[in-house]
């Protein structure tokens, strides 16, 4: 069973590198602890978003595709 | 957490295609807890003059990699760049690419330092006005001592 995400960010349609940016932007408006659902149908968004909570050490705990939607949950870290 | 590490990007080219790529880094490397600074030096200075990053342009000339491919001798006729430019924002604009603009702005928000080059500033003549309120003024060794603290240096 999947995290219920605490705030959702939905950057469909936006390119590289909007969702990295806008993610950046809303986990650090968020609390340790909380869950984060970002939407992209960037197809590059996969490795970024992997990328991106290796070097922040946020934990993503879910990432999943259907229908060109990509789908991430992500935990903030302290 | 991750080790903290510095991204230095030398700018040098002020067409469309070519304000991108420093942009784009310069942001990510921000995004993911990193400091960055762009050095903009000969024509990179076009992208942080005032009012001027969203116009800038694409070179019909000499450019093979365009996708619909322009032969030189067409290429060199009176309105070409205009035509390879609006091509280019015309495709920027489908796949939904942010301006340079904006790149600008989130790059300024997320604290990359934009450093613009006092000696080719001298050399074309640009006044200090003439760039964004945001850009500091330097030189070679501002830029070095910049990625010499733990940095990658990078130049487009």
């Amino acid at each position: 069973m999947s995290a219920t995400p605490d705030q959702v960010l939905d950057c469909s349609g936006l390119a590289c590198p909007m969702p990295i940016l806008k993610t950046k932007k809303a986990i650090d408006d968020m609390e340790a602890g909380q869950v984060l659902q970002m939407i992209s149908t960037d197809a590059g968004s996969t490795a970024d978003v992997a990328a991106w909570t290796d070097r922040t050490g946020h934990a993503l705990l879910e990432a999943s595709e259907a229908d060109g939607k990509y789908v991430f949950l992500i935990e903030k870290k302290g | 957490m991750a080790t903290a590490k510095r991204l230095g990007i030398i700018a040098g080219h002020g067409t469309l295609d070519a304000a991108y790529p420093p942009l784009i880094l310069a942001t990510s490397a921000a995004a993911l807890d990193m400091e960055s600074a762009i050095f903009f030096t000969f024509y990179g200075l076009e992208i942080i003059k005032k009012g001027k990053a969203d116009k800038l342009k694409v070179a019909p000339i000499a450019n093979p990699a365009m996708p619909v491919p322009v032969p030189n001798i067409v290429g060199m006729l009176p309105g070409m760049t205009a035509v390879a430019t609006g091509m280019m924002n015309n495709w920027m604009g489908k796949a939904n690419v942010a301006k340079l603009s904006e790149l600008l702005d989130m790059a300024v928000m997320s604290g990359v330092r934009l450093i613009g080059c006092q000696m080719t500033m001298d050399v074309m003549g640009i006044e200090r006005e003439e760039l964004l309120d945001e850009v500091e003024i330097g030189g070679a060794a501002t830029f070095l001592n910049y990625v010499a603290e733990d940095g990658i240096a990078l130049a487009f």
